[in-house]
C-alpha cells in the first residue's frame, strides 16, 4: 500500500483541468516511477495524488498541420523510441530517452513525466532544450504555449499553474528540418542509472555541407537545471568542419557550463566529460548531416 | 478516504476478473494478495529489481510502482499464466532449469516475463540486445550468464536458427 491521502482519477484533459482546481494540493502523478518511489522513501507520503495515467488521448506522436512534432505527455520512453515519426525526423530524442533505466522503466515512464519533475539529470530534456521544443499546457483557460527553456523555472520547479497539466511537447518544423543529433550520456553503469553528465548535441550543415549553418547543444547535470551552451553556439556558427573547430567549440562549453560538487562526480570531473562529450556529439551530428570533419 | 476501495475489471492470465481494491494498492499488492499469484515478488518496492515484473497488454511492467486500479480494462499476466494446461512448464521456464539459471529462485519469475516479452517479439536479437533487454532485473546468484543462455538458447529454438 502506498502511504497516500487521496487518489483522483482523470480519465480525460477536462477532468484533470477540474480536479487540479478542487485539489490545488495534490501531487499530479503520470507513469509514476518518480512519484510512487518518493512516496514510498516518504518525500510524498501522506499527500492526495491526480493520477492522469489513464488518459489515453494523451499519448502518441503526430505531425500537426504545420509540421511540427507532437508528442503527447503521456508517451512512453518505449513508444518514443520505436514511433517512426520520431525515428525519421528526431531520432536522437528516441536514443536518449532508450537510456533511461531499464526497459520496465521505459516502459512506464513518459516524456511528460519527465519534464514535469524538473530534474537537470532527465534523459529527454538536453535533447528537448538543443532542439527547442514548446511545452504545450493545457487549463481553464485553454492552451499556453512555453519554450522549454522558460519551462524550468529552478531545480525541481516548472511553469505550471493553477489548474493546468501537461498536455504535448512539440517541436517546430524549423528546429528539426534538415538537423541531425547526437546525444551522450555518462553514467556509472549502463542501465539502472542517472546521468552524471549528458549532452545532446544537433547539427545542420550548409547545402555544401562544408560549414555548421546552425549548432545547437545542451546539457543535463551541467547545473541545477538542462541549459544550453550560448557560447560553444556562437563560436562554431559559419565556420567549416575541422577537427581544431571542433575542439575549440568544447571547450567553449566551460564558460556557459556550471557543474557542481556531488558525491556521483567531482566538479572537475563533470567539466572534463562535458568537453569530451561536447566534441563526441559534435563529430556524430556532422557525419549523421553527411559531413565529415577534416 | 471516500471510495477508497474501487470496482475494476480486467483480463488476469486469460480470464476475465473483477475486484474491489484498495486504491492505495500497488499492483503486486493486488495480485498477491486479493489473487494469491505469489510468483509476483515483492523486492525492492521502487522499480529497481525487477523482482515483481508483469507484462501489461503486451509491454513488461514492474508491478511494485504501478497502481492496481490502473489495470482497468487491461490484459495482465503474470509467471502463473504460462502453466500448460496439465500443470506443464513452459519452453523458457525448461530452458532457466537446464542452463542452471536458477539459484534461490526469487529474481526468476519476474526474467521470464522479460524472456517472455522478448520471445514473443518473434525477433532475433544479438547477445548484446539481449543483456540491455534484460537489463531491468538484478539476480545476486547467478551472474546473469546462465539466465542469458536460457533465453537466448530458447529464443533460436522458436526461430528455428542453430
Amino acid at each position: 500500500m502506498y502511504d497516500m491521502k487521496e487518489l483522483y482519477e482523470a480519465f480525460s484533459v477536462q477532468e484533470a483541468i477540474e480536479l487540479r482546481l478542487a485539489h490545488p494540493e495534490a501531487q499530479i502523478i503520470a507513469g509514476g516511477s518518480d512519484v510512487l518511489v518518493q512516496m514510498r522513501e516518504g518525500k510524498r507520503a501522506g499527500k492526495e495524488l491526480i493520477s492522469i495515467y489513464l488518459i489515453d488521448e494523451l499519448r502518441g506522436v503526430s505531425l500537426d498541420e504545420d509540421g511540427a512534432i507532437r508528442i503527447g505527455s503521456l508517451t512512453s520512453f518505449s513508444h518514443i523510441t520505436k514511433d517512426p515519426i520520431i525515428r525519421r525526423y528526431i531520432n536522437v530524442l528516441g536514443e536518449a530517452v532508450d537510456l533511461v533505466g531499464g526497459p520496465q522503466i521505459r516502459n512506464i515512464g513518459t516524456i511528460g513525466g519527465n519534464t514535469c519533475n524538473g530534474v537537470t539529470s532527465a534523459d529527454s530534456a538536453s535533447t528537448l532544450h538543443a532542439w527547442e521544443a514548446l511545452v504545450e499546457l493545457t487549463g481553464p483557460s485553454g492552451k499556453r504555449l512555453v519554450p522549454i527553456k522558460a519551462f524550468y523555472l529552478k531545480a525541481s520547479t516548472v511553469d505550471i499553474r493553477e489548474g493546468e497539466i501537461q498536455t504535448a511537447i512539440l517541436i517546430p518544423k524549423e528546429s528539426y528540418e534538415n538537423t541531425f543529433g547526437a546525444y551522450y550520456k555518462y553514467a556509472m553503469r549502463n542501465a539502472m542509472d542517472i546521468a552524471t553528465t549528458g549532452c545532446s548535441v544537433n547539427v545542420r550543415l550548409s547545402p555544401d555541407k562544408q560549414t555548421f549553418d546552425r549548432v545547437r547543444i545542451a546539457y543535463g547535470v551541467a547545473g541545477p537545471v538542462p541549459m544550453r551552451a550560448p557560447s560553444a553556439e556562437a563560436l562554431i556558427q559559419g565556420k567549416p568542419l575541422t577537427m581544431e573547430n571542433a575542439e575549440a567549440f568544447s571547450l567553449e562549453v566551460l564558460k556557459d557550463i556550471h557543474p557542481r560538487d556531488s558525491w556521483r562526480a567531482p566538479k572537475a570531473f563533470r567539466q572534463h566529460i562535458a568537453v569530451e562529450m561536447a566534441k563526441r556529439c559534435l563529430i556524430e551530428a556532422a557525419n549523421r548531416c553527411g559531413g565529415e570533419i577534416k | 478516504m471516500k471510495d477508497q476501495y474501487r470496482l475494476i475489471e480486467f483480463n488476469l492470465n486469460g480470464k476475465d476478473v473483477a475486484c474491489m481494491v484498495d486504491c492505495r494498492a500497488s499492483l503486486t499488492d493486488m495480485l498477491r494478495n486479493d489473487f494469491r499469484l505469489t510468483s509476483v515478488k515483492k523486492g525492492c518496492e521502487v522499480g529497481e529489481c525487477g523482482a515483481c515484473n508483469v507484462i501489461i497488454d503486451g509491454e513488461c511492467y514492474n508491478s511494485c510502482i504501478y497502481l492496481a486500479v490502473w489495470v482497468r480494462g487491461k490484459h495482465v499476466r503474470t509467471l502463473e499464466g504460462l502453466m500448460g494446461p496439465n500443470g506443464e512448464l513452459s519452453d523458457i521456464q525448461q530452458a532457466f532449469i537446464d542452463e542452471t539459471a536458477v539459484q534461490c529462485g526469487f529474481c526468476t519469475p519476474g526474467f521470464i516475463m522479460s524472456a517472455v516479452e522478448i520471445l514473443e517479439s518473434g525477433k532475433l536479437y544479438t547477445r548484446d540486445e539481449l543483456r540491455k533487454l534484460l537489463s531491468g532485473h538484478l539476480c545476486r546468484c547467478t551472474g546473469y550468464e546462465n539466465i542469458l543462455n536460457a533465453v537466448e538458447k530458447t529464443m533460436k529454438k522458436r526461430l528455428g536458427v542453430v
